[in-house]
């Protein structure tokens, strides 16, 4: 067994990149609950691929054939229904995985110096992954797969000047048709998984360079015992492995639980309208995005056309998701951690918690007057959170963050 | 962290439990994606069995019809075929259906088939899968004198006679396959299904 | 297209409208109970199958509610001559759409879509209403093409109405209550069960896989349990070395 390994190494660096990734790869040892989901994107990301894989087999892209094919798995297919329930569970429960984590990320400062690249490359996943979502949605040609799509096409059409060539281009047809979904199958079952898993590997590959954060903010490189390792760090395995693990089956609990006894949960994972195939003369009595999406469409509803045009609302929604990129550069306090960040931080970031949720609750409801005012409120808010940012990071009252990490 | 006190034996067991649930857990979630991958439903709905009527195939006759997607064959043969049949036992691998694979035990015959009169038969060559063409005459010129009615393949040569069971030096191995069939009626038979028929 | 889009923006404010006023009655579902499912499906076979179709269900799933293939064959079995066979319809589209003004929906999956209470009150709100082509009316589904199939079962309700007046000081008539002016073989209550054991098949055939997915579904969550109490362990003895 030696032997071989010896043969492996002296072709394949598998013995120094399971030290260098695993077995030596010094991660701090105050970690919490909120960093059990970086892994656990991961092995969701695992799972929509590998049940991807599997649809893939069943699922035919063509309108004339997209719905019956969808239904063909449900009943026709040995637990098709169970590879079908895992994927549309799992689709929502990536974005509530990556939320957290990007949260977690938002508490304890990871997008900082020297973690900026780290942070771009998961902004990127994140929006990699809408796109994912968004084009995945529409496979089931149902009515909801066909007007949600018929909507976010045609904010392209706001763009001024180009917009209606633009959005005739993505769909390849006047309306959505058939053109359409094949191309979007293409996107989403090679294109975009391809591009996301090379970003995760980019994401991961920087985040071993630098290493972990903390809940602590602290660097644990700084200070190094004898033996060179971190003074606060332990090695990823076996300690967090059987740490993941124990995060993992819980998580699966959660899971199954959604598949096994709720896969529509109530309508947000799978939503109603969509049990009624694609009619392009008639549009569901209630349409609004899936859950994930929401926070985004209720700002785009929230700003009025100005001059007629729509356009405004589609880029306030664009500049909402790209806003992240600049985080690293607009946080400008000397300390990391919400641990040591003065009030002014955490009132911040509560009033943003409570905005985004907020959002994606008015995103699901109809618009009435009183709702889209209180949508306008919170998406100056929203907005507030960020550019003001520079402002009350730098004016705050900080703790002194101590040497080692605490427990 | 010291090392002191640390339990081996009790890691590795607990490791060794880990591994075990964990690979048990591997396991169960390979089973959906295996067994997604058989005939579905649909698949299973078109392979149903198939019933034909008897009448319609004339004496000395071949009716090909589909069954799974393949072809199998319903031949009226006549007394003087019959005949033929226990003439050339030397000059067959298998003369006496050895081969339990090849056909139902009810089909271990020498006419291969429940009724003496019917043989029904998967109509795809056992060498490669190429589907042999019908030629009841006797000694034509291309077969040869020796040749006393049966199926010729095609595609390289095997030669089965009309119990489809296959010559010597044919690179087919075994003889055609009996696909599991039952009488409805006299002259009514299903193919594809033989639960509770009378062997 | 933009226009469409801004329409798209103001719908659901329509939706809520529409929807809150009706009130639904609730349906006794219950996949165990087999025997409804098996008079839920004779119902479908003899009185939707005519011009509904269920175009992703095969008749031999029916086995699945306690159906032998015998029986399937034997009794459901009219628009198709193999058990394997989906249910289709024999209406062609283009006559169902001359018909009824739309070709009626395909029924799979219409307790997803609609709700199994939906169903089980619309199939009881049928009333006479001269003004309409079919001369029937339902409250759940204003002015719909379906007419009474059922009717000769259930018998026919007239609706009495009485004058309300609303705040702008219009009189309009409103639907007070309804008179059973033709009665059907049925009584109201036999109606109702019968309808009931109709849903209720209509309910299963919307997901045929629910029973066992419940099973497989416990099944899967006690040996989670038990990997938890491993995986717990585990990682309480080797973290003693951090802690």
């Amino acid at each position: 067994m030696q032997k071989l390994l010896n043969w492996v190494d002296e072709r394949f660096p598998l013995t120094s990149s399971y030290k260098a990734h695993l077995s030596e790869y010094f991660a701090p040892k105050n970690f919490n609950f909120w960093y059990f989901f970086g892994s656990l994107a991961l092995l969701v990301l695992v799972v929509q691929i590998l049940t991807g894989i599997f649809l893939t087999m069943h699922y035919k892209p063509d309108a004339a054939l997209a719905f019956a094919s969808v239904e063909y798995i449900m009943r026709d297919v040995e637990f098709g229904w169970m590879i079908r329930y895992i994927h549309s569970t799992g689709a929502s429960m990536f974005f509530v995985v990556v939320y957290l984590h990007m949260f977690r990320g938002l508490i304890y400062g990871s997008y900082r110096q020297p973690r900026e690249l780290i942070w771009i490359f998961g902004v990127t996943i994140y929006l990699v992954l809408m796109g994912e979502a968004f084009m995945g949605y529409l496979l089931p040609w149902g009515q909801m797969s066909y007007w949600g799509a018929q909507v976010i096409i045609n904010l392209f059409a706001a763009v001024p000047f180009i917009g209606n060539d633009l959005s005739e281009w993505i769909r390849g047809d006047y309306v959505i048709g058939d053109a359409t979904l094949n191309r979007f199958f293409a996107f989403h079952v090679i294109a975009l998984p391809m591009v996301l898993l090379g970003l995760v590997v980019a994401h991961l590959v920087a985040l071993h360079e630098v290493g972990s954060n903390n809940p602590d903010g602290v660097e644990i490189k700084k200070l190094k015992g004898p033996d060179g390792h971190p003074l606060d760090g332990i090695p990823f395995h076996p300690y967090y492995t059987v740490k993941d693990i124990l995060g993992t089956v819980v998580f699966l609990i959660v899971f199954a639980a959604i598949v096994f006894f709720a896969p529509e949960m109530g309508g947000y994972f799978l939503e109603a309208n969509n049990f009624i195939p694609a009619d392009s003369l008639k549009t569901p009595e209630h349409i609004a995005p899936v859950w994930y999406f929401t926070p985004y469409y209720a700002i785009l509803r929230a700003i009025p056309p100005i001059l007629g045009s729509q356009f405004p609302g589609v880029a306030a929604m664009g500049v909402a998701v790209l806003i992240f990129f600049a985080l690293p550069w607009l946080d400008k306090s000397p300390v990391k951690s919400i641990r040591y960040r003065g009030p002014k931080f955490k009132i911040a970031l509560g009033v943003f918690v409570i905005t985004f949720i907020g959002l994606g609750i008015l995103g699901v409801l109809p618009a009435t007057p009183l709702y889209t005012l209180i949508s306008q409120i919170l998406s100056v808010l929203y907005f507030a959170f960020f550019l003001l940012m520079p402002w009350y990071t730098k004016n705050d009252t900080t703790k002194p963050v101590p040497e080692r990490v605490t427990q | 962290m010291s090392n002191l006190s640390v339990d081996t034996s009790k890691r590795r067991f607990l490791v060794t439990m880990t591994s075990a649930v964990g690979g048990v857990a591997a396991l169960g979630v390979a089973v959906p994606f295996v067994m997604s991958m058989l005939p579905s439903a649909r698949a299973k709905a078109a392979g149903a069995p198939v019933e034909v009527d008897l009448t319609k195939v004339e004496p000395g006759m071949q009716l090909a019809v589909e069954w799974r997607g393949k072809p199998v064959w319903v031949v009226n043969r006549t007394p003087e075929m019959l005949d033929l049949l226990s003439k050339h036992d030397a000059k067959l691998t298998d003369a006496a259906s050895e081969n339990t694979s090849q056909q139902p035990e009810y089909c271990k015959n020498p006419t291969r088939s429940i009724k003496p009169q019917y043989l029904i038969v998967v109509g795809i060559c056992t060498h490669l899968g190429c589907s042999p063409s019908y030629r009841s005459e006797v000694a034509p010129a291309d077969l040869g004198p020796e040749w006393t009615g049966g199926w010729f393949c095609p595609c390289h040569g095997s030669r089965f006679d009309l119990a489809a069971r296959v010559y010597n030096g044919s690179p087919a191995p075994t003889n055609l396959v009996i696909p599991p069939h039952k009488y409805l009626s006299d002259t009514r038979v299903l193919i594809g299904d033989d639960q509770g028929a009378a062997a | 297209m933009k226009k469409l889009f801004f329409m798209l923006l103001a719908l659901p404010t329509l939706a809520i409208a529409s929807g809150a006023g009706v009130h639904l009655d609730h349906a006794p579902i219950n996949l165990n109970d087999q025997e409804s499912l098996q008079r839920g499906a004779r119902v479908f076979v003899n009185y939707c199958l005519n011009c509904h179709s269920a175009g992703y269900m095969r008749y031999n799933r029916m086995q699945d509610i306690g159906l032998t293939e015998a029986q399937i064959k034997d009794n459901l079995l009219y628009a198709a001559d193999k058990p394997g066979a989906l249910m289709h319809v024999a209406m062609r589209t283009a006559d169902a759409k001359a018909w009824f003004g739309a070709p009626p929906p395909d029924l799979s999956v219409i307790t997803r879509s609609r709700g199994p209470d939906w169903v089980y009150t619309y199939l009881r709100s049928f009333y006479r209403d001269d003004s309409r082509p079919t001369g029937w009316n339902n409250t759940v589904f204003d002015k719909v093409g379906m007419p009474h199939v059922m009717q000769e079962l259930q018998g026919h309700l007239a609706p009495v109405y009485r004058t309300e007046k609303s705040e702008d000081g219009k009189e309009h008539h409103v639907i007070d209550r309804f008179e059973l002016v033709k009665p059907g073989k049925y009584t109201q209550a036999e109606y109702d069960a019968l309808v009931g054991d109709l849903t209720n098949y209509l309910n299963w055939m919307g997901e045929p896989a629910k029973g066992d997915r419940m099973r497989i579904g416990l099944f899967v969550l006690l040996f989670l349990s038990v990997f938890y109490v491993v995986a717990f362990y585990l990682k309480k003895e080797f973290w003693k070395d951090v802690h």
